[in-house]
């Protein structure tokens, strides 16, 4: 007694005895006297010491009988609490639908005009016309533009911050980037119409003047309220949350990759088009949805910017323009009931134009899931 | 196709930590050399620092003269890129690029190059793959990705990739530790074949496979941890095996040590 077990010995005698019907653990036969030592614990508390168990020593390996499975325990707790969670988010959404519909509803049939196809928004009268086109229109409007302003400059910050910048200046510069993240819509939105207005406006007669015989740097003024004013504001604003996940989608470029297309002769320049694009191509997709996402809902800072004109133009200088979001937080104040309902359904025709954002870019993932599955 | 190699009092830094010193070595083209020595010794700190894959590390640097058929490969005016396209490198893991297929993988080095013709690629690919021994297994489905294939396929895979470009100088870095004997095997009877028209330069754990494959042999040891690894010995495989003149190497050769 006092020398270690022998493993080799020990080996095949499985674990802990649970059951206590058997005097002797199956395993028992095999094992050659082995001392009690620290590892001779069952879970249950049951020492295996017990002096009509005899030398049935065992480690945590198993032995004896196998031990019935828990009834009930943490295991279970957890999976019922995890799925219990889960339940909640389908029970929101749908008690969201339900109350979303229920109130557009009424509103929908007293609407004088077509839903879908009127520009103006004027439900509060005696006899209620709106239509979402212009709404719609509107916040796509922006928000492509907001995009198409913000993706470039969001992936040349990102490549930038993983791939160029020495570390120290990458990390602080990744810090202010996610410093602009944090700032509210509200204060974008006071910035933009208190300050950012008065360049805006200067380059919009700029461009009148210039390049007015394109429509949309048309029209004789005035300038400055408008959907160019209202979109620059929305890329600043979606600006951190592109460059940031990218950021991480590029970061996470395996370095063998990197290397491979190095070894080749690759350029920097070449091994990021090869390596790293490629790669973070689903987490860019995801990354600009997510700021669409933003763009579309975002509400009070295109609320202050914009000129809230319900009218569909591509006219991008002129004062004008209005989204489905601004446009609920403009009106809801001196809404009555069928006004209230009537913003409630554009808020479900913005709802349904994000759903079909997002499912597209999971399309766009989906299909390349063959060669982006693998890559580890 | 192959071009002579020699380095002279290479040293190599991480930072501040000096990983290999004064290794002076040459070697021969057309032939098999391969790197042997404990983890942490620095094979493959010196087989990087020959493409100058080393210097892509933060705060690695490289110190001392390596020439390729005479011309200074860290010469300030050498263009680092066109030292990796004439040196190629096979990695200890796989890599072959996830997001492309099998085709767009071992054509992408002569992407690199500017060769944009269809058919030029088409030719080049089968070429590579055929010399990699891969082209049976995959000509059916080049246009899958080349990350769904074998560990041994993949890495069979990189290596038509690398000599797709028709490098000088072939350097591997432990290729065969990730893989199955079978697959082993393949690679090995590989360079064998590659032996004709490259320089080949292998790192290898398994001293088998340094005896069964090269045909000089370079033995790199360390004092003791924190100290740069030194080449010890270099000298015929087959006298390295049978009769090494340093007491380290037969220590190491033998199981005595590391």
């Amino acid at each position: 007694m006092g020398d270690t077990p022998d493993r080799s010995a020990n080996a095949g005698t499985g674990g802990p005895r649970v059951t206590l019907g058997h005097s002797r653990s199956a395993g028992a036969a095999l094992s050659v006297d082995v001392p009690v030592t620290p590892l001779d614990r069952t879970p249950d508390g049951v020492g295996s010491q017990d002096s009509d168990l005899g030398p049935g020593g065992t480690g945590l390996g198993g032995g004896g009988a196998l031990p019935r499975r828990r009834a009930f325990g943490a295991e279970r707790i957890f999976h019922g609490f995890t799925m219990a969670a889960g339940m909640t988010v389908l029970g929101i959404i749908v008690a969201i639908a339900i109350f979303l519909v229920a109130k557009a509803v009424p509103a929908l049939d007293a609407n004088t005009a077509n839903f879908f196809t009127y520009e103006g928004w004027s439900p509060n009268e005696t006899e209620p016309k709106f239509g979402i086109g212009a709404l719609a229109f509107g916040t796509v409007l922006t928000s492509l533009l907001a995009l198409l302003m913000a993706v470039p400059v969001a992936l040349g910050i990102a490549l930038y911050l993983s791939h160029y910048a020495p570390r120290r200046v990458g990390t602080a510069l990744g810090f202010l980037v996610d410093l602009l993240a944090a700032v509210p819509s509200v204060v974008f939105g006071l910035w933009g119409r208190d300050y950012f207005y008065g360049p805006v406006r200067d380059v919009s007669a700029w461009l009148n003047t210039y390049f007015g015989w394109l429509p949309i740097f048309g029209g004789d003024g005035p300038f400055g309220r408008s959907v160019l004013l209202g979109s620059l504001v929305l890329a600043i604003m979606v600006l951190p949350i592109i460059t940031s996940l990218s950021r991480e989608v590029f970061l996470q470029t395996p370095t063998a990759n990197e290397e491979a297309a190095l070894a080749l002769g690759a350029t920097k320049w070449e091994m990021i088009r090869m390596a790293v694009l490629p790669y973070g191509r689903p987490g860019i997709i995801g990354a600009t949805m997510l700021g669409l996402g933003r763009a579309l809902g975002e509400t009070i800072a295109l609320a202050m910017t914009l000129g809230i004109v319900s009218k569909i133009s591509f006219n991008l200088i002129e004062n004008g323009g209005n989204t489905v979001a601004a446009n609920i937080a403009n009106a809801f104040g001196e809404a009555n009931d069928i006004g209230r309902g009537a913003l409630i359904a554009s808020g479900l025709v913005l709802f349904s134009i994000t759903l079909i954002v997002n499912m597209t870019a999971r399309a766009i993932i989906y299909r390349r899931r063959e060669f982006t599955e693998t890559a580890a | 196709m192959a071009m002579r190699i020699e380095a002279t009092n290479v040293t190599a830094y991480y930072g501040g930590f000096k990983a290999i010193e004064n290794i002076t070595l040459t070697v021969e083209p057309k032939t098999v050399t391969a790197l042997i020595g404990p983890s942490g010794c620095g094979k493959s700190t010196f087989l990087r620092s020959i493409n100058r894959m080393h210097e892509v590390l933060p705060g690695a640097r490289v110190d001392g003269r390596l020439t390729i058929d005479g011309q200074d490969i860290y010469d300030r005016d050498v263009d680092v890129t066109a030292v990796r396209r004439m040196i190629g490198m096979v990695f200890q893991r796989p890599n072959p690029f996830p997001t492309m297929s099998i085709f767009e993988n071992v054509v992408a080095g002569l992407r690199l190059n500017g060769v944009r013709k269809k058919s030029i690629l088409e030719e080049a690919a089968e070429r590579a793959l055929r010399s990699a021994n891969l082209w049976d297994e995959v000509k059916d489905r080049l246009d899958k990705p080349g990350a769904g294939l074998s560990g041994g396929q993949q890495q069979r895979l990189c290596i038509a990739r690398t000599i797709a470009v028709e490098p000088q100088v072939v350097l591997m870095d432990e290729p065969c530790s990730a893989l199955d004997p079978i697959s082993t095997l393949a690679i090995e009877d590989l360079m064998f074949k590659l032996k004709d028209r490259y320089t080949i330069i292998i790192v290898t754990h398994n001293m088998q496979q340094a005896a069964r494959v090269s045909d000089k042999t370079a033995f790199f040891s360390i004092e003791r941890t924190g100290d740069p690894g030194r080449l010890i010995e270099y000298d015929d495989t087959q006298k390295i095996f049978s009769n090494p003149s340093e007491k380290k190497t037969e220590d190491y050769i033998t199981g005595r040590f590391g």
